[in-house]
């Protein structure tokens, strides 16, 4: 009950608010604030144990000991037997892109059309999302935010979760597009008295070489700058010269061996692999090729009947152990589970891999793969400072609590929609 | 020239037979043909046990006469010498559409479904149509006769298969040179039903298998009220069912569980259904005998997966893999448990794949008498047609097969099917075996002829010398015809001769390339000998069954233990706390004792150092182990019960069990104001449906409010309720109804029974209980208003996603509480769900649970707890509550289960470490004592189901190279089901 005294006393300051607006975008950080003592989980791999962190302007100046001596600046933190870790990273997330999956109306994350690199998520991003805003009391802070649907889907672009506006929030605009890759198995037409079943695609060839067809016109139309402009293969130029990732979703070994091959073969320079359900059974083929994971989170069903029960659970881990660059990605679950990624990572250390290791799949390498790691995902000198404050382990459901959080080094809310219901009501209970 | 001679005879037969005494002829004379046909020196098989080696068999006017070792051949008699042949009565066939079309499906009607019946003066439900009857549709169809005849068919029953209440059928000879006056030998043979929707129907109801159910249990109480004159209304459906009763009464049903569903709707009205099965009861044959149903059993044996892409085959299921393994020993299976059956062709790719699936049949072990038997005497003796069907007993309808041997043979050719005294040909039985080796002279050349192939479809290879030719050969009625190029390939011999029965020699003319003719003469050498059977009687490898019959099955259901858990941190779920440095005592599936150093006297020690015990987690919301979630079919479906439609093959169980989930509720989903009726189940992983429900199974219903029963969300706009407005007025009807119901009832007049308003009833009288799922605060008060109104309380709102807000509200009313840890935003009504929920709720002193509605979250339902502590800051111990005792006190079980207290069930679970922690994972579950998961256990079924696929798929890759027909590989479908599935 402790943690909701200090969060009641807290309230008393919070002017009650309509409820419907999301919290007010913190400024920019104005002087320097020192964080000592934490346990501080760098998100790198390493931890130190009784820390000492910096940051001024937005930019961590220091990360050492706390026995370290030297000057402390600003606003000194005593987080003592507390944690700290780097901002989670979500990845290929529809946050903002749609706020109630049951009403049409707040859904813009899939267009119409087959092929529309073209279309970007990063001017129909909500900065004012009550979904966004509920993210960051669990320490994820930012996210990739990409469209769904469709086989090329389109651009995502990576945004922050504190901000006025779209301008405000992207840390990365038009990263990467989206490509789902064909299925060699699809679920048959029903008929009566038939069973509807699970049967080899047969146009898996003839899809297949849609997507290898456009990518083919894509590059040769950047070849030679034509006055006619082709939405689709000038928005997939980026492709070409490394300027951006093509996230390809597949995952069947054959699907996913045929993805890489093939856009690779094309001329893609950076192939992210999304989803990779069978990855596991091609670890040397995706090593051979350098081809990172974002692997589906394990808070899933096994997809089939025969599998290990935990084989969702330890997915990540297999990749991990084999030497994959892996991070984590919850497109199968619903928009707002990405909360829960920290306790997707607890998931995997139930299964064996360490707390540290665990941690990096949503720290440090979310951040190399959707290529922000100069700026983001690890706790280290002259990285944004997107960290927070957990009262304990931060993986583990019971010990998740922050008191603080801070995006480039402004001390953002902690506040929800939800907290504040809760907040009123249990005025509303205590008043009686 | 014996042949046409034999087909005139049977054109003359068949006139006469058809030409009845009293209709009047004007095409010609009367003229009646009295002579016998007496079939001489043949195996006549007069039942499938009563068996003559060289007897007689004579027949006259369609009828057997007699058939016996010594009989008198009239002197008027056609004498056909069987010498060396076999005589058999033709099979029938029990489960048939013959002659009767499929009705046409109804178009679709668009937008909203249609909630009313489309008929008048018939029952309430389009769905069923006792009134039918097949005769009345009848149209004979002689190609598929022919197709029957060839398959050793001589008479089927046939009916309308369309609808749950079918009608009547009819029982019909393929007789094709009579008329139907011949033909019917019944035209109403049997009484009808199904488990499967009219397809030329489209009222609604029912949408599932459990209001399916519900309607036969009406339709019979109905039936029973209507013939008792308490029906002022005509409804020609009753009366046409009630006319029916004295018939054999046949329900389709297709699947091992549904032949136990059947059978209990059977018990319920004392009915015998003869049942229609799956080919899959071998699955639970003590089940199957327990019901001491006749079946009709299928074998329409699958074909074995193409597994020769190893990534495509890696999408099938062991379950899929060994139903192909398993299948063909179901008759077998069947025969072993003494469980009478007769065969059908229902279901068979097509009609000449019967043969071969019932070789296999034998081939896994089945018996040839009871394979006769179920083709000929069972059926008969099914619809009570013993004296005219099945057998060649004096006076039996002459309808038998002639074949070359053993009919359950491979290599027996069958040569004639007798339908009513009338000859069909099948083989031509005199035709001459011309394979062999022979010196065939013609034009002044001799040559090698070689002749091998099938007997009807011979095979040539001729040489010169060393030197192979082209060559071709035809067989037919006796006649060669061969023709051959030269060894220069540029001209063409041709030769035609007939055989003749008294040489092995063939010769005729020969046409020469010049065109004059000459003679040749083909001398036989040597006879064929047939290929060697490759393997003979190789015997079919089959892997055994487990329960369930699917990955992960155990091959014997676990066993009670004598278990002494020592030294563990025991969640008590109780008022002692969490105890530390504990022992746990079970024995006799109970939990013994509780305290420190127990002695175990005889009881395995389980060391749990560092580790803790709880009790098993109770879902109080899944939908997992269910074949359906709605019957969406009316906005009442009061009446309709999710015990019928437990799936104890679902493999949600045993990963609920390696999440720590004992028991669950099994709900209604939420597409109705007023549900269906729980099923509360203990996951005993290998236990049938009936031994996972509880005994003495406390009755709850499932309620629902908001957007799901609007029908919100999808395009639905012709069912009241549309509003929430409407919602309370459903429910203020329905109990109104129900009291009104009762009162009348326990009145002592008469009333009609009525499983809906029955259960709804019981609710007002406070023996069932609602779980009523809800999301939105003005809603939530209203059911306690109007369950106040009606004098009653509401037991549990599940979901219950804003009961933070009337959470005063709730306490008056002394309702609990089962909700979800985090979820929203997946629709409207969600909109201020918040995770704090559960921890104000139970602030505020309710009774408050965490529920998973999903299958997912189901099987970790400990970490959807934990989050109570971040949420709200609940304790630990609090929290672990909301996943044992507390949905335990919801579902009224909690004095069996829920904590860890002596006396209580042993359903108990074994914890890496703290339950509620993220890094915790369940290392056993156990349920009343048995062991259900076991983490070292799983890792050896993990191996075993690696080995055993391999096998199956060795298996399967040699049957594609021995040339079988293959299906593409399949995926199991592994639909999760929720709430609002449909």
């Amino acid at each position: 009950m402790k943690n909701l005294k200090n969060t009641l006393a807290l309230a008393v300051l919070i002017i009650t608010t309509k409820g419907f607006a999301q919290q007010t975008p913190a400024a920019a950080q104005k002087e320097p604030i020192t964080i000592e003592g934490a346990v501080a989980h760098l998100g790198n791999g390493e931890v130190i144990e009784n820390s000492l962190i910096m940051f001024e302007d937005g930019k961590i100046f220091f990360v050492g000991d706390a026995k370290t001596r030297i000057a402390r600046k600003g606003t000194i933190i005593n987080a003592s037997g507390k944690h700290l870790y780097p901002g989670f990273i979500a990845t290929c997330a529809s946050l903002g892109l749609i706020e109630v999956d049951a009403v049409r109306a707040s859904n813009d994350k899939d267009e119409i059309g087959e092929l529309i690199p073209h279309v970007r998520s990063l001017i129909a991003y909500n900065a004012e999302s009550k979904v966004v805003e509920s993210m960051r009391p669990n320490g994820v802070l930012l996210g990739q935010i990409s469209p769904k649907g469709g086989t090329i889907s389109g651009t995502s672009s990576i945004m922050q979760f504190d901000a006025w506006n779209w301008e405000d929030a992207v840390v990365k605009a038009d990263d990467g597009i989206h490509l789902s890759w064909p299925k060699s198995f699809k679920q048959g037409p029903s008929s009566v008295g038939q069973e509807r079943r699970h049967k080899p695609n047969e146009d898996y060839s003839k899809e297949k070489n849609k997507i290898v067809s456009f990518l083919k016109n894509a590059s040769a139309y950047g070849k030679s700058p034509s006055p006619e402009i082709n939405p689709a293969f000038s928005a997939t130029q980026g492709l070409f010269n490394g300027t951006q990732k093509l996230y390809v979703y597949a995952d069947g070994e054959k699907e996913i061996i045929d993805a890489i091959t093939n856009t690779k073969n094309l001329g893609v320079k950076e192939v992210v692999l999304v989803g990779g359900y069978h990855a596991y059974k091609i670890t040397d083929f995706l090593k051979l090729h350098k081809i990172p994971v974002l692997i589906r989170a394990p808070h899933n069903l096994p997809v089939f009947e025969d599998d290990d029960y935990d084989l969702p659970y330890k997915l990540p881990k297999l990749l991990s152990d084999a030497g994959i660059l892996v991070a984590m990605q919850n497109i199968n679950a619903k928009n707002f589970q990405n909360r829960n990624l920290p306790f997707y990572a607890g998931q995997l250390v139930q299964q064996g891999l360490s707390q540290e290791k665990a941690l990096q799949l949503i720290t440090q390498n979310p951040a190399k793969i959707l290529g922000i790691d100069k700026e983001y995902g690890t706790l280290e000198v002259g990285k944004s400072a997107t960290l927070f404050i957990s009262e304990g382990d931060a993986l583990d459901m019971r010990t998740n609590q922050l008191n603080k959080a801070y995006i480039d080094g402004r001390d953002i809310s902690l506040e929800t929609h939800q907290t504040e219901l809760w907040k009123r009501y249990m005025e509303k209970y205590n008043g009686k | 020239m014996r042949i046409r001679f034999f087909v005139l005879v049977t054109f003359l037969c068949g006139v006469s037979l058809s030409a009845q005494d009293y209709f009047p002829k004007n095409d010609g004379v009367k003229a009646e043909n009295n002579n016998y046909t007496a079939f001489i020196n043949a195996k006549i098989f007069i039942t499938p046990t009563k068996i003559l080696d060289k007897g007689t068999l004579l027949i006259k006017k369609g009828k057997v006469v007699l058939a016996g070792k010594t009989v008198t051949v009239p002197k008027n008699s056609v004498i056909i010498d069987l010498q060396g042949k076999f005589i058999y009565p033709s099979f029938i066939d029990i489960y048939s559409d013959f002659g009767v079309n499929k009705p046409n499906k109804a178009p679709s009607g668009g937008r909203s479904a249609q909630y009313e019946p489309s008929r008048e003066g018939f029952y309430w439900n389009d769905h069923i149509m006792p009134e039918n009857n097949a005769i009345s549709k009848f149209k004979y169809d002689n190609k598929k006769a022919k197709e029957l005849r060839e398959a050793g068919f001589g008479t089927v029953n046939t009916h309308i298969q369309d609808g749950i209440a079918r009608g009547s059928g009819a029982l019909v000879t393929l007789n094709d040179t009579g008329n139907d006056s011949d033909r019917i030998l019944a035209d109403k043979s049997a009484q009808y039903f199904s488990l499967t929707k009219s397809v030329a129907k489209r009222q609604a109801y029912p949408s599932s298998l459990m209001g399916t159910l519900a309607l036969l249990r009406q339709m019979y109480f109905d039936a029973d009220w209507y013939a008792h004159g308490n029906i002022a209304t005509k409804d020609l459906s009753l009366e046409a069912l009630n006319a029916n009763k004295g018939l054999v009464q046949i329900f389709e049903a297709k699947d091992k569980d549904n032949v136990l569903r059947a059978d209990k709707i059977g018990d319920k009205f004392n009915i015998n259904y003869t049942i229609l099965a799956g080919g899959n009861e071998f699955e639970n044959v003590a089940g199957i005998e327990a019901t001491n149903a006749t079946l009709i059993v299928p074998i329409n044996f699958p074909d074995p997966y193409d597994v020769s892409d190893p990534y495509l085959a890696e999408y099938i299921s062991l379950e899929d893999m060994r139903f192909w393994n398993q299948a063909p020993t179901n008759p077998k299976v069947l025969e072993e448990n003494n469980i009478t059956f007769g065969l059908t062709l229902h279901d068979q790719k097509s009609t000449s794949s019967f043969r071969n699936n019932l070789l296999k049949a034998i081939d896994h072990g089945l018996s040839k008498t009871k394979a006769l038997e179920a083709l000929t005497t069972v059926p008969a003796q099914i619809l009570g047609k013993s004296n005219l069907i099945g057998s060649l007993q004096n006076g039996s309808q002459a309808n038998f097969l002639i074949s070359s041997g053993d009919i359950f043979d491979k290599e027996t050719v069958l040569y004639e099917n007798w339908v009513q005294g009338q000859q069909h040909i099948i083989n031509n039985k005199e035709l001459k075996d011309i394979r062999g080796n022979y010196n065939l002279a013609a034009g002044n050349k001799t040559y090698q002829l070689s002749i091998t192939g099938e007997l009807d479809k011979p095979k040539a290879e001729l040489k010169e010398g060393v030197q192979k030719l082209t060559s071709k050969i035809n067989y037919e009625d006796n006649w060669v015809t061969l023709s051959f190029n030269n060894k220069e390939g540029n001209m063409v011999f041709r030769l035609t001769g007939m055989t003749t029965s008294n040489s092995d020699n063939i010769s005729g003319k020969v046409l020469l390339p010049d065109g004059s003719e000459s003679t040749f003469n083909a001398t036989r050498t040597t006879a064929f000998i047939g290929k060697e059977k490759d393997g003979v009687n190789e015997k079919p490898i089959v892997v055994p069954i487990t329960f369930p019959n699917i990955g992960y099955g155990y091959s014997d259901q676990p066993k009670q233990e004598s278990i002494l858990f020592k030294n563990a941190t025991v969640w008590t779920s109780e008022e002692a706390g969490i105890l530390e440095h504990t022992d746990v005592l079970v024995k006799n599936g109970k939990i013994a004792k509780i305290g420190k150093d127990l002695k175990g006297g005889g009881a395995t020690i389980v060391d749990c150092k560092g580790k803790h015990l709880t009790a098993g987690i109770i879902d109080e919301h899944t939908h997992i182990a269910a074949l359906a979630i709605n019957e969406s079919g009316q906005n009442s479906s009061a009446e309709v019960k999710m015990e019928d439609v437990v799936n104890p093959e679902h493999i949600g169980i045993y990963r609920d069990l390696a999440g720590g989930v004992t028991s669950a509720q099994l709900l209604h989903g939420s597409a109705n104001p007023i549900g269906g009726q729980s099923a509360i189940l203990k996951l005993k992983w290998g236990a049938s449906a009936d031994g996972m429900i509880y005994d003495n199974s406390p009755k709850f219903i499932k309620f629902a409010l908001g957007e799901n029963v609007k029908q919100s969300n999808w395009n639905s706009y012709s069912r009241f309720p549309q509003t929430r407005m409407g919602v309370e007025q459903t429910f203020i009807n329905y109990f109104q109804r129900a009291k009104e119901y009762d009162i009348k009832k326990k009145s002592g007049q008469p009333f009609r029974f009525d499983e809906e308003m029955e259960t709804l009833a019981e609710i007002i009288n406070g023996e069932r209980f609602i779980s009523c799922h809800s999301y939105v605060q003005s809603e939530i008060n209203m059911l306690m208003k109007v369950a106040e109104k009606f004098n009653f309380k509401v037991n549990t709102f599940t979901h219950i996603l804003e009961g933070y807000k009337v959470a005063d509200k709730m306490v008056e009313h002394g309702v609990g509480a089962s909700t979800f840890s985090d979820w929203w935003a997946y629709k409207y009504e969600v909109n201020d769900a918040i995770p704090y929920n559960a921890a104000i709720m139970q602030s505020q002193g309710i009774t408050v649970a965490i529920n998973s509605d999903d299958a997912e979250m189901s099987r970790r339902l400990n970490q959807e707890a934990a989050k109570t502590v971040k949420y709200g800051g609940m304790t630990e111990l609090e929290a672990w509550k909301m996943v044992t005792i507390n949905p335990a006190k919801l579902l009224h079980i909690d004095d069996r289960v829920g904590s860890i207290k002596e006396g209580k069930d042993a359903d108990i679970v074994l914890w890496s470490n703290n339950p509620l922690s993220v890094y915790a994972k369940a290392e056993k579950t156990m349920i009343d004592g048995a062991v259900y998961f076991d983490l070292e256990k799983d890792k050896q079924q993990r191996e075993a189901i690696k080995k055993e696929k391999a096998l199956l798929i060795n298996l399967m890759l040699k049957e594609k190279d021995k040339g079988s027909p293959t299906q593409e590989p399949k995926k199991k479908n592994q639909e999760q089901l929720h709430c609002d599935s449909l």
